[in-house]
């Protein structure tokens, strides 16, 4: 019988996914801009699972206030990233600590 | 094993496989597809769980609206990812140590989590039997959490606004159409008619 332990089980795994990327991708900053919205979608299961479990809907309520922020973090982040591009010629994140002007 | 575990396995290894190669991915514009397909494997997921219109959302927005920005930005700047992608396992021994210590430490809570038998008493909103996840949903969101609901449409809002504040450039040394310039220009004023004598010239 499939449980809530099995959906926490694939959240978890995806939710480490997303760490041991921006760990293993630490230059390329888009990789790292999807392994943030990996973690997210892992919460989000995590809070779908929990709200089917318990019967609760404000789980669900939640899980569209965190695509909100995520769809807005993606914008904002990716807008930085061609700001940065343009600026640099390159999205090396190594190099971000010498910014100038 | 029944057709709900079936696809239950289905989903999620699917999606955990494709998280995998999002992050292992050579090439951006794969772990963009990887990325893709993810999220449809969670979509599938949610419906299981009976959460439809998180998960027609999740089609909607992630899928169709970020998941495209990704590969917008992917594929407009011209990158050198074999540059990028050198060194890509030099830092494979900590991602392992720190994933693994945040995956024990899930497990540790898994394993210790039980329901308080209480806590049914203390849902805000029980599903109710007989009312589809849509309408329930809208009851909820439209009453209860409007305010919330509202303060997420702001941030949408301020991320647009600066998204395109922090992309947008004048560029001074393009010639751009002057409409008003345009049609305010005057032919008496442009143009000079001049009387050229034969074998004179001007």
């Amino acid at each position: 019988m499939i449980g809530l332990t099995h959906y926490l089980g694939v959240a978890a795994a995806l939710f480490v996914t997303g760490i041991f990327g921006i760990f293993v991708n630490r230059k390329n900053v888009i990789v790292i801009l999807m392994s943030i919205e990996l973690m997210l979608l892992a919460v989000n299961i995590n809070l779908v699972a929990f709200s089917a479990h318990l019967g609760d809907l404000v789980g669900q309520v939640f899980t569209m206030f965190v695509l909100t922020v995520a769809a807005a973090e993606a914008a904002i982040g990716l807008a930085i990233l061609v700001v940065f591009y343009r600026a640099r010629g390159s999205i090396d994140v190594e190099k971000v600590n010498v910014m100038k002007g | 094993m029944t057709a709900f575990a079936f696809t239950f396995y289905l989903f999620g290894v699917t999606a955990v496989i494709a998280g995998l190669m999002v992050v292992l991915a050579r090439n951006p514009v794969h772990s963009v597809l990887w990325l893709i397909l993810a999220f449809i494997s969670s979509a599938g997921l949610f419906v299981l769980m009976g959460a439809e219109f998180v998960a027609m959302l999740l089609m909607i927005v992630y899928v169709g609206a970020v998941a495209v920005l990704f590969l917008f930005v992917v594929m407009m700047l011209d990158i050198d990812f074999a540059e990028l992608k050198e060194d890509l396992l030099r830092h494979k021994l900590l991602g392992f140590l720190i994933g693994g210590v945040i995956l024990g430490q899930l497990g540790f809570g898994f394993a210790t989590w039980r329901t308080a038998d209480a806590a049914g008493g203390l849902r805000m909103a029980p599903i109710e039997p007989g009312v589809t996840n849509t309408h329930a949903l809208g009851m909820l969101l439209y009453d209860k959490y409007l305010l919330l609901f509202q303060v997420s449409g702001l941030v949408l809002l301020v991320a647009m606004i600066g998204a395109i504040l922090l992309t947008i450039r004048h560029r001074r040394d393009v010639k751009r159409q002057d409409v008003l310039a345009q049609m305010y220009r005057d032919p008496a004023q442009a143009m000079e008619l001049k009387d050229v004598k034969p074998g004179q010239g001007l």
